[in-house]
């Protein structure tokens, strides 16, 4: 293997990270002042111009808070949890393209870290294991409402999981492909939300399910749980469970994005290669926006009416959608 | 030394290492995560030799919603420790041992008298290990088996849930 081309995929690793590191930092800051201005509040606006440097006040409150470990922890578990659930959110961007090709000084580029014809399988994989973490967490807090909020999130997701996994059934059998950029590259004129809208209406929903956000944030319901697996964490181990959380937000509605709304490419334009990471963005900010607005107006589930959604109302209008799509393609050919 | 076969040990070792974890381990949340890294370890295995599929289908089913469940089960029943004086079925212990002997002797004859027919695929066909060529293999040449399979799984399911309403209804009473 070629050494250029290991340096081409650390610094592309590392562009990702940076990313969804400095991602989460101001998603945090645009979630405050979006929900503030829903609330007709002005929102944090003190740290600089527009509140700009609140993340990093944040984030040194954060470091300098006391660390405690419960007494009868299980300590080994408790230290990972928060490293093993920051862990899938971070390699879930692995597969997922923003961009097409580039050429920097004479070597031609791609905007993607990988291009498996696995990708959609890949994301599903991820999603299933992005579970332990909440769960070790809960158990080893050694903790009731700590370890009810673990059960009830492993519970959640798994339920969900399988709705989230037939909403991507759709867009791949429209492009024949399970690479993204192949999904991506189908949706040149007509993106995938229009074909497959129930699909996309799935995933939206399977989707803030699968990274407990409002209204399925049972596993951290407040009023009943404390506040749930992590109530146990202080400073920079609770960081990384927040920190997982929004970048498992901005991952999904990346996911979305790239699988139903055309990822990097806009419709009929063909845009120079550069601004595919520019379309991106701006459709991810979209959907984020979506998701705060959602969690600004919608109360929270109550968990029974949570389940029975997820399985006898999500799980057969997917499978039905399925069906539907399987059908029609074979009819038109 | 290959960088394939360093590769390789290392990660048999985690597997060893791991399934030895799985079975000394006294507390029943540790030998479910081995068993996770096991199955991870198993899977890396795939993509080292080209089955990008399964290596992926491994992670997500076993690795993924089995163990998931496996811990749910664990974590709801309160059962991580595990005790040393309910033994209920004394007969079981030496039965294990021999048909684990058995097991282990049928491996060493195989691996030692029987080793020359084991090919190395040197090249791979094009395709091999994608989706596209499993689902064909799996829908055309094995459409029967497959479907048994499916059968047996949608059995299992419903039985599954004839078994918890019934629990309810003698609950009920």
């Amino acid at each position: 293997m070629e050494p250029a081309l290991i340096i081409e995929w650390v610094i592309k690793s590392a562009i990702l990270l940076l990313f969804g590191v400095t991602g989460f930092a101001y998603l945090t800051l645009y979630e405050r002042r979006a929900l503030a201005r829903i609330q007709v509040r002005i929102g944090p606006n003190r740290a600089g111009p527009f509140g700009i440097l609140q993340p990093v006040a944040d984030g040194i409150k954060l470091i300098f808070n006391e660390e405690l470990i419960p007494a009868r922890a299980d300590k080994l578990m408790f230290v990972l949890a928060p490293i093993i659930t920051v862990l899938p959110a971070l390699i879930i961007w692995a597969v997922i393209p923003w961009g097409g090709q580039v050429v920097i000084a004479g070597r031609e580029i791609n905007l993607y870290l990988a291009d498996v014809n696995v990708g959609v399988l890949y994301l599903t994989a991820v999603a299933a294991i992005a579970v332990y973490g909440i769960v070790i967490a809960g158990w080893s807090s050694n903790n009731k409402y700590a370890l009810l909020g673990g059960l009830r999130s492993s519970a959640q997701m798994v339920s969900y999981e399988l709705a989230l996994g037939l909403s991507f059934i759709g867009p791949i059998m429209l492009a024949g492909s399970m690479s993204l950029v192949d999904i991506v590259e189908a949706q040149k004129n007509v993106w995938f939300a229009g074909p497959q809208i129930i699909a996309f209406i799935i995933f939206l929903i399977a989707g803030l399910a699968e990274i407990n956000r409002s209204p399925f944030d049972m596993p951290e319901a407040e009023q009943e749980l404390t506040a749930g697996y992590h109530a146990e964490y202080s400073g920079m181990k609770f960081a990384l469970f927040f920190m997982a959380e929004y970048i498992k937000m901005i991952a999904i509605a990346a996911i979305a994005a790239t699988l139903f709304l055309g990822g990097y490419r806009l419709p009929f334009i063909e845009l120079p290669a550069f601004l595919g990471p520019v379309v991106l963005l701006v459709k991810i900010i979209i959907l984020l926006f979506g998701m705060i607005w959602v969690r600004a107006t919608f109360p929270r589930f109550r968990y029974d009416r949570l389940m029975a959604f997820g399985w006898k109302i999500l799980l057969p209008v997917a499978l039905a959608n399925v069906f539907l799509t399987a059908v029609i393609l074979v009819l038109i050919g | 030394m290959t960088p394939e076969l360093i590769t390789f040990i290392l990660l048999a070792s985690i597997a060893v290492a791991s399934g030895l974890g799985m079975l000394f381990s006294r507390n029943a949340v540790y030998s479910a995560i081995y068993l996770i890294i096991n199955f991870i370890t198993v899977a890396v295995f795939y993509l080292l030799l080209g089955g990008a599929f399964i290596a992926v289908s491994q992670v997500a089913v076993y690795a993924g919603a089995i163990m998931v469940l496996f811990l749910f089960v664990i974590m709801l029943l309160g059962a991580e420790k595990l005790g040393r004086s309910g033994d209920t079925l004394p007969w079981q212990r030496p039965l294990a041992i021999i048909l684990g002997l058995g097991l282990v002797a049928e491996t060493l004859y195989i691996l030692f008298f029987q080793a020359g027919e084991l090919v190395a695929l040197k090249d791979l066909p094009e395709g091999f290990g994608s989706p596209s060529s499993v689902g064909s293999v799996l829908f055309q040449e094995y459409l029967l088996p497959f479907e048994v399979t499916s059968i047996l799984l949608l059995v299992a399911m419903i039985g599954a849930i004839i078994l918890t309403r019934q629990e309810k209804k003698n609950a009920g009473r």
